[in-house]
């Protein structure tokens, strides 16, 4: 049940470099959670992969862990970018779900 | 760490800056704010709606949380709420046409007493009621039901976030605020549970102070100014009266319900000590 | 882990549909795989060395004061430590980010192809540890430390 699911961008342009924050609601489970109610492990469900494209290159891959907190926040600086270049930021999980979400740069 | 409390209590630390019995609330508003200036006195004023952040000795934990608040997790919690906020009914009127102003600069004044109910009201409650007075099905089973409190915290969060940077400025002018005011003050002031706490010894005298080695106490003076929050250990935005329930659960005192008038008591006497504060709803606390 | 036909169906449709949608504006490029695989060795790897040898095809490393940490030296939270990595070094192919003692040291690993050689993230903590970013520049890799203290327990509600 994809509930509230949002990757959120948050960028800040100065001195020809961009700063880039990324926020994902994703639980990042361990798997080392007993789950209270069922008393059983909670499966392992995190971000692997999250790839930043500017206007259209792929310059950034991360490649992430369950050791990445809960609802992770991810930063890269890009250098560069224009004004009205446009920024896309993909995840995909290892249960194959997956999210992406565009910005233009300002 | 039983024993640290014992201790503590036999040294009398928590001798009286209880109120005296007779007074008013403007007065025990002057006494309480001039306390946390004596103790704290290079703290500005406003600062105090930081929380913990703002005290002395704290400074690296407010690095983090400076660090944090470049886009903290919250944002995911109140994006959720606004969503809420601004979908319309099934009657096609939303959130904003129950309350004054569309609901924005408001919630400084919350909580407040309603003469005609003869109760306090929070915020809670009235976006209850909006949604009850509109056909909708109301947030209900709060102790029990984390989904619906949750949801029903981003909601009052979002509402919340639309005063940011309104001073706290709540009416206890009437008789019936006074007597629930009273009602709050005493709760505030009284020790409970196993422990044998009450709000005033940690979060007046012992404030600034650790808990036990990881648990540093806020100051009461701006308590409630973040409120809905998310705590860094919850990871999700939380209710006030959640907040009062695992407070209580901590000096092992019985928890009383989400909600229940005797909270609501509490939360107007601590949200009219920090009058004059601004709201910075919804923030990042310890 | 077993292929499971929806999910399968379901990453693929996912896929194609961001590929559709990027299509859509005209500014679609096919993505140059930085890194085509998830390095499960190297995320499994139960040690320090062994993980930075899984990850980057070799452990050998010099340290070097051209990289900056920002980091707490004691973490207010042991589940949401952030840290910053700015390795000041020509040509930074790839910065990796290990907590000493966690059960598994690589929390994260960021591969760049015109980017800065800059990288954040909040991290859990196990415990009080030596937190690494190892950055690879020009072909070799570098390293820099940081202790960043951890106490767990409290009185959390």
């Amino acid at each position: 049940m994809a509930t509230d699911k949002q990757t959120k961008i948050r960028t800040k342009t100065h001195d020809g470099v961009t700063d880039v924050l990324v926020l994902v609601s994703h639980p990042m489970e361990t798997g080392l959670r007993t789950d209270p109610k069922t008393k059983e492990k909670v499966p392992p469900h995190f971000i692997q992969k999250m790839s930043f494209f500017l206007n259209g290159k792929e310059v950034v891959s991360t490649d992430l862990s369950t050791a990445v907190s809960k609802d992770p926040l991810i930063g890269i600086k890009l250098k560069g970018a224009k004004p009205g270049a446009k920024l896309k930021v993909t995840w995909s999980d290892n249960k194959g779900e997956s999210g992406s979400e565009e910005t233009t740069i300002n | 760490m039983k024993k640290i409390f014992l201790f503590m209590a036999v040294l009398g630390v928590f001798a009286a800056t209880s109120p005296a019995a007779i007074s008013d609330p403007a007065t025990d508003l002057k006494n309480f704010q001039a306390f946390f200036k004596k103790k704290f006195p290079t703290v500005p004023f406003d600062e105090y709606s930081n929380g913990l952040y703002a005290l002395p000795g704290f400074e690296a934990y407010k690095e983090q949380w400076t660090m944090y608040n470049e886009f903290p997790p919250f944002e995911l919690g109140l994006a959720i709420g606004e969503k809420m906020w601004e979908k319309p009914f099934k009657n096609g009127k939303t959130y904003a046409s129950c309350f004054k102003n569309g609901g924005k600069n408001i919630a400084q004044g919350y909580p407040y007493w309603d003469e005609a109910t003869q109760k306090v009201r929070t915020a809670e409650m009235d976006l209850n009621a909006c949604l009850k007075k509109n056909g909708e099905p109301e947030f209900t089973d709060l102790d029990k039901n984390q989904g619906a409190r949750v949801k029903l915290a981003q909601l009052t969060a979002y509402f919340y976030s639309l005063s940011k940077g309104q001073r706290i400025k709540i009416d206890v002018s009437s008789p019936g605020s006074v007597k629930a005011y009273e009602e709050g003050k005493k709760f505030w002031w009284s020790r409970r549970g196993q422990l044998n706490f009450s709000c005033a010894n940690c979060h007046m005298e012992l404030a600034g102070k650790n808990f036990g080695g990881n648990q540093p106490l806020s100051a009461a003076l701006g308590h409630t100014t973040a409120w809905p929050a998310q705590r860094l250990e919850w990871g999700r935005l939380e209710t006030i009266h959640q907040r009062y329930k695992t407070c209580n659960k901590q000096v092992r005192a019985k928890p009383l319900k989400h909600g229940s008038e005797i909270y609501n008591h509490l939360q107007l006497y601590e949200t009219y000590m920090s009058s004059g504060l601004p709201l910075t709803a919804p923030a990042m606390r310890n | 882990m077993t292929q499971h036909p929806r999910r399968t169906f379901l990453r693929n449709t996912l896929a194609t549909a961001v590929l559709v949608a990027a299509g859509g504006t005209g500014l679609f490029s096919p993505p140059r795989a930085l890194a085509a695989e998830w390095p499960k060795d190297a995320f499994t790897a139960k040690k320090l060395d062994e993980a930075i040898s899984a990850l980057f095809g070799s452990s050998a490393t010099s340290p070097s004061a051209s990289i900056k940490l920002k980091a707490p030296a004691q973490a207010e939270n042991s589940a949401q430590v952030q840290i910053q990595v700015t390795a000041e070094l020509p040509d930074v192919e790839a910065i990796a980010v290990f907590v000493e003692k966690n059960p598994s040291p690589l929390v994260a690993h960021a591969s760049f192809s015109g980017a800065e050689g800059y990288f954040s993230a909040r991290m859990k903590m196990a415990q009080t540890s030596d937190v690494y970013a190892v950055v690879k520049s020009g072909g070799k890799l570098y390293t820099a430390k940081q202790n960043i203290k951890v106490t767990v327990g409290g009185c959390g509600g």
